[in-house]
């Protein structure tokens, strides 16, 4: 097994609840209670859970943007929380975060080649001062954008190509972690695949390792090596891929599985669904023992006294970490392994450049267009006044506008 | 109709190219003022009136201190085209060179203003916490006071003096200290909508400093509402000014400013209308002139309009 | 189910013709704004049937919602325009009726429900008030009767102790909750057609699961016809019968679920289906489309698609296809459709 690079140890995060004029602490929101886990290098940790789980707090624990209530976090075997100023910046230039909203996470106000320059400007160090303009275009051709484009605004691109843009920023200083909060939610369908198919080449190319934090569980499955469940501040089930997709022991973690649709309707009604009640209950007050006792059909009474660690249990097939009293496998996704399958090359392309341009008008669109398409094109362009075109053009345009 | 379409679809294809240059947010808000009339109308207005506070030879070449007793009075003439008052004066002189009192203790005004409210603002928005608290709270304080009053006290504490800067910069003085809480307020509600910002955070993540996170993450995205409020502001300093001489507690005779000059003429208001109306015209075109141009910037900047 | 049985008292205004509920033809929507015309549904046709799912899928930007809120007539116009098209619920044009009649059929005959449920709930009303206001306003009912139809409503939506928190307000209630009372809400006065814009895009799954059976159980118990707006293609899977898929203002392709899902007919709705990561495989290699749909002011001719389409040919850029029958019950707007489904 690779070595460790970043570990989470013990994190805890609550914050206090104030009520009246003095601002007196009536309670704590329990937001990240007691979550521990190793990144090893150049893998990916898929961190997924409901909102109010906790995942986007312990990101932002792990990039110390907030700091714990309790708990470490080690890079490298150094612990984070002690380090002096200069260690810190040190350490801030190992370990960067990718944001979920593409529209807030760049500085209107910049231009993009300022954007991604910033953190060679923070840490003077990693590019001589001649060769950061250099530097920011090579990300930009690393992220798949066009090098050209370095003076444009946010707002010139599109949705697809500002998470592009936030991710060269996150790997201008060439980390080792990146913190990847959401990364692709925010993103439609179709755009989404060519993020994630980026984010897997960037971590191959860089040796990157991914916190890769979502609610959409389809996606982390695809994306992870490793995958984390969480359920109001704890990890309820840590463990490979496949052990927590194939085999999940945790009750929490089969119902999520059993309730994401799956896009195909012959399915339909022969997925077991397993339905839970109520609501997940505040994080300010979270029930005794098992934190999901009161919506789990298999709880007994030990499971409201006694708190279950997340310790290595059986399922079926070896083990993987669980934090059920009663964990025991169960089939909830019958996993078809569709490795040997391409994809049609007719319909869909597997590459990772931006294709957002394509269609849009916004400006190059040259970069993936099948030689023949573009000759075409070129020879429709270049005459327009083709007659049997032209009558096609004019009665086109003629609807639109009624 | 149908030739335009047909000339301009086919074009309309994507091609390779960088079509859209680059364009920041500042001069996308230059293009939309540029097409707006009543950016045109405000600006040739300012224009004018600073050029008055500047050079006042420019457009006048009588003394507006040359006293004409015998023609105290006399309603608008070839000679005098808006008259003279009740000193004599000529009134268009007095016009034009009460410009400079006006236009001084408005830019000065709203100058201060900003800096003072602006940085209270960004430092209590920024900082949060106690900070935070003390400083609203002594905005509050200043924000109480009522304008007349404030303004009497700090005008009667300051030493009388003649120098005519030093009045005027005794108005700014006390225009400034009333002014700034409302600036600071305005500050820090945009400093505390954009702080939460993922692009703010991004920078805190990269390890860079406070100044430089306030300096290149923070002010630039906070500064718009600043900047119209101020622009509006300045008119309305202007009034204020007008107002103060008006009670007389602001700009004294011998100073030429256009309160003054209203405050003298109300008297007659009945009998000489125009030692009224000129003054007042002019006061009322820059202050308007003033507030048109701030509302043609916050429309400019507003970004649900893009 | 008494409660089914109570809110139907009033019957409805209108009669379905053959079954047909809605019928939506030929429709255009562009807004005007100060940087030009931008065409957000280009002609569009569909009809809904009595006690049908018909799913709109679409990207954003495809004029889906769009859609929803021009048949609910709730478009702001200006700056939305209407220049072609109609809207026949039961045989009747909403679009040429008086205003005061359309208002008319908001709540008993159509209705809606929203994604973001917080903000349409009004938030200084407690929610049993504004469940009631419908009956009130519509029904005439007195507030005590209105109140208890309310509780029968909430409970109906299976909120627990709905007796209990039928005084309590919006924010004191979960996301899922919040919708369950839209829900309510919506078909308080028994709509014939419920139109649900991206009802669950907002929830958890776990939530989003409950509210998907919710809406399907209440559509068979009232025979409701339902369209069910999302991009979502794994919620289609489950709930639809039907799926017209949008893409740039106009419908490229509509099929039965399980024909489209097999085969799909245009080369959009292929790319979309291989684009996405599915929770029952492991190894897949993702793939995308790539590229965006087109500017709304400024519709590349031939077929919308073409610019990002990888089969496109010289007819695609100068022709724009029509929806045209390609299988029995399939229709689909590509020049290419059999090789597609053949694919």
């Amino acid at each position: 097994m690779p070595e460790v690079v970043l570990s989470a140890n013990n994190l805890v995060k609550h914050y206090p609840i104030k009520k009246g004029v003095l601002r007196r602490t009536v309670g704590h929101v329990k937001a990240v209670d007691g979550v521990s886990f190793d990144l090893h290098k150049g893998e990916t940790l898929g961190i997924v859970g409901e909102s109010g789980c906790g995942k986007s707090t312990l990101g932002r624990l792990l990039m110390r943007l907030e700091e714990p209530t309790a708990g470490t976090v080690q890079f490298e075997g150094q612990d984070w929380s002690g380090a002096s100023a200069r260690e810190t910046r040190r350490l801030r230039r190992n370990i960067q975060i990718v944001f979920q909203d593409p529209y807030t996470s760049l500085n209107p106000r910049m231009t993009v080649g300022d954007i991604i320059g910033e953190p060679l400007e923070i840490h003077p160090d990693v590019v001589p001062k001649g060769g950061r303009r250099q530097r920011v275009q090579e990300l930009l051709d690393l992220v798949g954008l066009n090098p050209e484009h370095i003076n444009r605004y946010p707002h010139q691109f599109s949705g697809g190509q500002r998470q592009r843009i936030g991710i060269a920023r996150g790997i201008a200083l060439n980390p080792k972690v990146l913190i990847c909060d959401e990364p692709v939610s925010a993103l439609d369908v179709s755009v989404q695949a060519q993020v994630v198919n980026l984010m897997e080449k960037l971590q191959d190319e860089l040796g990157l390792a991914y916190v890769f934090i979502a609610h959409d569980l389809s996606v982390v499955r695809h994306i992870s090596d490793r995958v984390g469940v969480m359920y109001l501040g704890r990890m309820a089930e840590l463990g490979e891929e496949d052990e927590v997709y194939s085999r999940p022991t945790h009750p929490y973690t089969q119902a999520l599985l059993s309730a994401v649709p799956v896009p195909d309707p012959t399915l339909r009604g022969k997925r077991e669904q397993i339905v839970l009640v109520g609501d997940v209950p505040s994080p300010a007050n979270p029930p005794s023992g098992c934190r999901f006792h009161t919506r789990c059909w298999k709880a007994q009474d030990v499971c409201s006294q006694e708190e279950p660690q997340l310790e290595m249990r059986q399922d079926g097939a070896g083990g993987h970490l669980s934090a059920c009293h009663f964990a025991e496998p169960r089939l909830v996704v019958e996993t078809v392994d569709v490795s040997d399958l391409v994809p049609d090359e007719r319909f869909v392309s597997s590459s990772t450049d931006d294709l957002d341009d394509v269609g849009s008008g916004l400006g190059h669109d040259d970069s993936l267009a099948p030689d023949d398409r573009s000759t075409v094109e070129r020879s429709s362009v270049s005459d327009p006044q083709a007659p049997a075109d032209t009558s096609r053009v004019v009665q086109d345009t003629d609807d639109q506008q009624r | 109709m149908t030739e335009a379409a047909v000339s301009e679809a086919p074009t309309s294809t994507p091609e390779g190219g960088d079509s859209a240059p680059a364009r920041s947010l500042a001069s996308d808000a230059w293009r939309t003022m540029r097409s707006n009339p009543l950016f045109w109308v405000s600006s040739v207005l300012i224009v004018i009136f600073t050029l008055m506070a500047i050079f006042p030879s420019l457009f006048t070449s009588t003394n507006p201190t040359e006293a004409i007793l015998r023609d105290a009075r006399v309603r608008p003439n070839a000679d005098a085209w808006f008259g003279r008052d009740i000193q004599g004066y000529d009134i268009y002189a007095r016009c034009i060179y009460g410009a400079r009192a006006s236009i001084l203790v408005g830019l000065l005004t709203t100058v201060f203003t900003t800096l003072v409210g602006g940085i209270v603002g960004v430092f209590a928005g920024y900082v949060g916490g106690w900070t935070d608290t003390i400083l609203s709270r002594l905005g509050d304080v200043f924000f109480a006071i009522p304008l007349l009053l404030g303004a009497v006290i700090v005008l009667v504490t300051l030493p009388a003096t003649d120098n005519y800067f030093y009045i005027v910069l005794k108005v700014v003085l006390a225009l400034v200290v009333l002014g700034w809480p409302s600036m600071a307020r305005l500050m820090r509600s945009s400093v505390i909508q954009v702080k939460p910002n993922d692009y703010v955070q991004a920078a805190r993540a990269l390890g860079a400093s406070p100044w430089r996170v306030v300096r290149s993450h923070i002010v630039p995205n906070a500064l718009a509402p600043m900047i119209v409020v101020a622009t509006i502001n300045l008119g309305a300093y202007i009034s204020a000014e007008a107002t103060l001489s008006y009670l007389g507690i602001g700009l004294q005779p011998p100073t030429v400013s256009w309160g003054v000059d209203i405050s003298a003429a109300v008297v007659g208001m009945r009998t000489t209308p125009h030692m009224l109306f000129f003054p007042s015209l002019f006061l009322s075109l820059t202050v308007l002139a003033f507030i048109m141009l701030g509302d043609v910037v916050r429309d400019a900047l507003d970004p649900k309009n893009r | 189910m008494s409660t089914a049985t109570d809110t139907t008292t009033s019957g409805h205004t209108y009669t379905p013709k053959d079954g047909v509920l809605l019928e939506v033809d030929d429709l255009f929507v562009e807004f005007h704004t100060r940087d030009g015309v931008a065409t957000a549904i280009n002609g569009v046709s569909f009809e809904l049937r009595q006690g049908e799912s018909l799913a709109i899928l679409g990207e954003s930007g495809s004029g889906k919602s769009v859609t929803a809120q021009a048949i609910m007539g709730i478009l702001d116009m200006p700056p939305a325009v209407i220049p072609q098209g109609h809207i026949r619920y039961c045989g009747e044009d909403l679009l040429t009726m008086p205003e005061e009649q359309r208002r008319k059929t908001r709540g008993p005959e159509i209705s809606m429900i929203f994604q973001d449920a917080l903000s349409s709930l009004n938030p200084v009303f407690p929610v049993g008030w504004q469940i009631a206001e419908m009956f009130r306003v519509h029904r005439g009912m007195n507030k005590s009767d209105a109140l208890e139809q309310a509780v029968r409503l909430m409970e109906r939506v299976q909120i627990p102790a709905a007796r209990d928190r039928v005084k309590a307000y919006p924010h004191q209630f979960s996301g899922g909750m919040r919708q369950r009372i839209m829900i309510a809400m919506a078909i308080a006065l028994d709509p014939a057609v419920l139109i649900a814009d991206e009802p669950t895009t907002a929830l958890d799954v776990t939530v989003q699961a409950q509210i998907m059976a919710l809406l399907e159980e209440l559509q068979e118990e009232r025979q409701m016809g339902l369209i069910l707006i999302t991009h979502d293609l794994g919620v289609v899977a489950d709930v639809a019968d039907r799926i017209a898929v949008m893409y740039s203002g106009r419908l490229v392709e509509k099929a039965e679920v399980l024909d489209l899902y097999a085969s799909p007919g245009h080369p959009y709705t292929r790319g979309l289906l291989e684009s996405i990561p599915r929770l029952d495989q492991k190894g897949q290699t993702l793939a995308a489309i790539g590229g965006l749909p087109p500017n709304l002011m400024n519709i590349p001719p031939g077929c919308p698609f073409n610019p990002r389409c990888r089969m496109a040919q010289d007819i695609c850029r100068t022709d724009r296809p029509a929806l045209r029958e390609v299988a029995p019950g399939r229709l689909s707007a590509c020049h290419f459709a059999e090789e597609v489904i053949d694919a």
